[in-house]
């Protein structure tokens, strides 16, 4: 039976035809009404630029709100690797329906089919706009597009601009969204955080923020809310993600009435640098498009403590090659970060630390070229050398999985509004399309279909009933009472004067999580979690030292802010992890596994999305469940062998 | 390793700032120069002082926040390289690092080592886009774009809008940072039925903030991402045409 706040809006008919059939369904704002709208729009990056410029071309009036000093900065910049489509160029057996089928399959099948779907047919449409906007696509000699693969696929349909695509898929959303700034459709408020979010009667309307330069304390009204605000795999502390991604936004959304969907389902990258010691203040990616040629190994032999020249060929045990024949050093993320993770824990672990394993070059430079492989990963390598002060050209390169991705976020429905009429969610901030594991390529690919494509088509369908009526007034008292909570959680940060800095504790929240909630779960380690936590959260306010005031810029009361929010979170996480009594993607629980160590999904009982509702600071969030139904991509076992 | 560090302290934008000394004791070769400044930090806030303001976010080169002029130089002493991936292995046991915001008037100092860079947005708002509105592209493969065009529009795109070649000019000039958001899609197909306008009003724009390009050269060397000289003389070029081709003026109607 579906849950009443459930309800997904999944529109009828086979699945090809769904997503024409809902936009001849939903209704329509004519033109010229679309001034009338406003929409307040939180986040820059894919999600949220590609989003703000449509609907600023389309007519509305959009102000867009983020913390970065620019809207070019956002967190997704950083994306390395690529972008899916199906556009079956190099005439490889791709089509709609095999990205739909690999990215169901990827996910463990544990994502909405409809959305996949839709997502698989969009894919087409990004590259055609972004290439219409100047986006320099990778291009082979005769002047078309070039593709490379990713794991969890057998055809190639990634496009990429060299290691930065999403550098230049943002440049491309930004440049669009300030033309409309420039037109003076959008409002752009830089650096300004939002810290809350107003609903009243029911529906979401507006956000209360806080100037970070100023420290003033405002708020923005709008027929309609947009978060795009981005993943939170910083709750761990480490992680591949941007310094200052944080959970606030959807968090805060959370606790105003929004159901926080799969919240345990966090992605573990398998190709990272390893850490190097305690101040370490980020992992670093290496793009996945580097396993096409590289090939991971470790020594046979535990301990071997030869460097990586000296070991010979079958002294090597390149792992994945040889458990999975099939998809070899493509296999998808959490198969290939496990993997290593067995490696490692056997004591094959290779650098100073023992904690990577290698990630080899030298036989696709033997056999194509040095130049070829840096014309192809030139940047990422020379990244590497910075980093490590080692050669990739010469010693093989280490890596170990970290933190990477979030599948989980606010529960959207196939309109992508949450659980709060007016309320949308865009991008890594809803759970929306990747299940319990995301496919690399397809996270640019799914902020880019869920701005540019599906926010555009749908929000007419929930502002059309409101023409004629005026935003809530920033003066009325629901605004007014937003506004003194966001200033009394400022003023207790402010005035707690304890003992250690807020980096401590974030630090001290990211083991935990790492230890107990991270690559494998237990419903030991994650009771343990969750007995540790809402301590290290009670000494956090008792004792966090936050120098400095609230009037002017405040880097430590910004990171203060994100981090209570963690500490909040991270407990609905672990509850999350605790409940889901299977193994899927990357939630792998250890009591739940095959005899060779695969993940061991129970679709009897969990093939149903988790959706938390909040229900007070010491009362346990209630589970609400939306059950998944395969009807185009059957149930499978994942086999990549 | 010890560094000693002279770090430019400035509690706000109207008020007068000064160098405090820091030294910092058991640095790793390892650690990253931001790494380096939040260990700095996690002492000053032992020790209750507030701790530094510098801006930073994907510390991989890539989002163009970090921006510390260091020892003079922006971004410091590695070739192509920005702050958050500069390492401490390239300085000497014992160095004295000075460590300052960018200096440009386009740029006022907002604290610390923060600055306000927004006249960057200003420039591309003016015309640093390809009208496109979505949904009304055709598809992506009927559009050839050579590869040596797709090649050099990267090479102007890697831009990461970091400052650098501002706060390195004598003069203070942007030429660098909107020569590159020019020629990137000035050098592809898709950009041409804008290209006339859209330099003179980038160019203009700029003109409005930053100071004049006097060919110093400093602001390459500076270029966390290499960007090349050459698009400053192809930007020249296509403003002189511009002043010839650009239609609108052409027929003399505004
Ligand atoms: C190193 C790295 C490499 C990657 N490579 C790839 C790849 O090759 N292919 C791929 O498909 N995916 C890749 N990904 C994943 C992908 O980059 C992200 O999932 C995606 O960019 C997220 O986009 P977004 O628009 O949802 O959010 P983000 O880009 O994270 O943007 C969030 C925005 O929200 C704003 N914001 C957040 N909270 C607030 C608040 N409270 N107030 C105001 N503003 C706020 C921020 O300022 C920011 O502008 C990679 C990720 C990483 C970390
Ligand atoms: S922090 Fe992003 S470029 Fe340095």
């Amino acid at each position: 039976m579906t849950d009443p706040l459930l309800e997904a809006k999944i529109p009828p008919g086979p699945i090809a035809g769904k997503w024409d059939e809902h936009k001849f369904a939903v209704k329509l704002v004519n033109p010229a009404n679309r001034r009338k709208f406003k929409i307040v729009v939180v986040g820059s990056g894919l999600a949220g630029a590609s989003a703000a410029a449509t609907l600023g071309e389309l007519g509305y009036e959009v102000t867009m709100i983020t913390f970065h000093d620019s809207p070019r900065r956002a967190h997704s910049i950083a994306a390395q690797g690529g972008i899916n489509a199906a556009k079956n160029y190099r005439n490889d057996g791709d089509s709609i329906y095999r990205l739909f089928y690999d990215t169901v399959k990827g996910g463990d099948y544990r994502s909405r089919e409809a959305n996949v779907y839709r997502l698989a047919q969009l894919s087409v449409n990004i590259i055609d706009q972004c290439v219409a906007q100047g986006v320099p696509f990778a291009r082979e000699y005769g002047g078309l597009l070039d593709n490379r693969s990713f794991g969890g696929a057998q055809v190639s349909r990634t496009f990429y601009a060299r290691g930065q695509t999403g550098q230049q898929l943002l440049l491309g959303a930004y440049q669009a969204l300030m033309r409309q700034v420039h037109l003076g459709n959008v409002r752009l408020y830089p650096r300004t955080e939002m810290l809350d979010l107003v609903v009243h009667e029911g529906r979401a309307v507006g956000v209360v923020t806080r100037d970070l330069i100023t420290g003033d304390v405002t708020s923005h009204a709008g027929h309609a809310v947009v978060l795009a605000t981005g993943g939170y795999g910083n709750v761990f502390y480490l992680s591949t993600n941007a310094k200052n991604s944080n959970v606030t936004a959807i968090w805060r959304a959370h606790r105003r009435g929004a159901l926080m969907a799969n919240p345990c389902y966090t992605q573990i990258h398998p190709t990272c640098i390893p850490a190097s010691d305690d101040f370490q203040s980020k992992l670093t990616l290496m793009s996945e498009s580097l396993r096409n040629d590289g090939r991971i190994w470790v020594p046979q032999r535990p301990g071997d403590e030869r460097p990586a020249d000296q070991i010979p060929e079958n002294d090597r045990d390149y792992f994945l090659e040889r458990r999975y024949p099939a998809f070899g050093n493509l296999v998808p993320r959490d198969v290939a970060s496990r993997a290593a993770k067995r490696e490692v824990d056997a004591e094959h672990g290779v650098g100073p630390l023992r904690n990577g394993v290698y990630l080899d070059f030298s036989e696709p430079i033997s056999r194509l070229g040095r130049d070829v492989i840096e014309e192809r990963y030139g940047n990422l390598f020379q990244m590497y050398e910075r980093i490590t002060g080692e050669d990739p050209y010469v010693v093989p390169m280490r890596i170990y999985p970290a933190v990477h991705y979030t599948m989980g976020g606010l529960w959207v429905d196939y309109n992508l509004m949450s659980t709060i009429p007016g309320l949308y969610v865009l991008g890594e901030a809803n759970f929306s399309d990747h299940g319990a594991n995301r496919l690399g390529a397809s996270a640019l690919m799914q902020g880019l279909a869920d701005g540019y494509y599906v926010l555009p088509a749908t929000i007419s369908d929930y502002l059309a009933p409101l023409l004629g009526t005026d935003p809530c007034p920033t003066d009325h008292q629901v605004f007014a009472d937003a506004e003194a909570e966001v200033g009394e959680r400022v003023r207790a940060l402010l005035s707690a004067k304890g003992t250690h800095s807020v980096d401590h504790f974030h630090r001290e929240l990211g083991k935990i999580l790492w230890e107990d909630c991270g690559m494998e779960r237990s419903e030991a380690s994650l009771e343990k979690a969750l007995a540790e936590i809402p301590a290290l959260r009670e000494e956090f306010h008792k004792n966090v030292r936050v120098l400095g005031d609230g009037e002017s810029l405040n880097q430590s009361l910004e990171k203060a802010g994100r981090v209570a929010d963690f500490l909040e979170f991270g407990e609905l996480m672990c509850r999350d992890a605790l409940h889901r009594e299977e193994s899927c993607g990357g939630h792998f629980r250890v009591e739940h596994q095959t005899e060779d160590g695969e993940a061991l999904r129970d679709d009897e009982h969990f093939a149903y999305v988790a959706a938390w509702e909040y229900t007070g600071d010491d009362a346990n969030p209630r589970l609400h469940r939306e059950p998944l139904e395969f009807e185009a991509a059957h149930l499978a076992q994942r086999s990549y062998k | 390793m010890h560094v000693t560090l002279e770090v430019w302290r400035q509690p706000g934008p109207d008020t007068a700032g000064r160098f405090v000394t820091y030294p910092v004791d058991d640095v790793s070769p390892d650690m990253s120069f931001l790494e380096l400044f939040d260990v700095l930090n996690e002492q000053l806030i032992k020790a209750g002082d507030e701790p530094i303001a510098f801006d930073h976010d994907c510390r991989e080169g890539i989002c163009g926040s970090c921006s510390m002029m260091i020892n003079g130089r922006a971004h410091g002493p590695e070739r192509g390289t920005a702050t958050c991936q500069l390492h401490m292995r390239k300085f000497s046991d014992g160095a004295h690092i000075t460590v300052e915001p960018w200096r440009a008037a386009a740029f006022p100092v907002i604290k610390d080592l923060c600055v306000d860079r927004a006249a960057f947005d200003r420039i591309i708002e003016a015309g640093g886009y390809i009208t496109a509105p979505t949904g009304g592209a055709r598809d992506a493969n009927e559009i050839l774009v050579p590869k040596s065009a797709a090649d050099a529009a990267m090479d102007a795109a890697a831009c990461i809008g970091c400052g650098a070649c501002v706060a390195a000019c004598p003069n203070g000039a942007a030429q660098l940072f909107t020569s590159a958001k020019i020629q990137h899609l000035n050098l592809l197909p898709q950009g041409q039925p804008e290209r006339w306008e859209r330099v003179i009003n980038m160019v203009d724009e700029m003109e409005r903030w930053f100071g004049s390009c006097t060919n110093h050269g400093e602001c390459e060397a500076a270029c966390p991402k290499d960007i090349s000289l050459d698009f400053i003389a192809l930007m020249n070029r296509d403003y002189v045409k511009a002043q010839f081709k650009q239609r609108r003026l052409a027929g003399q109607r505004r």
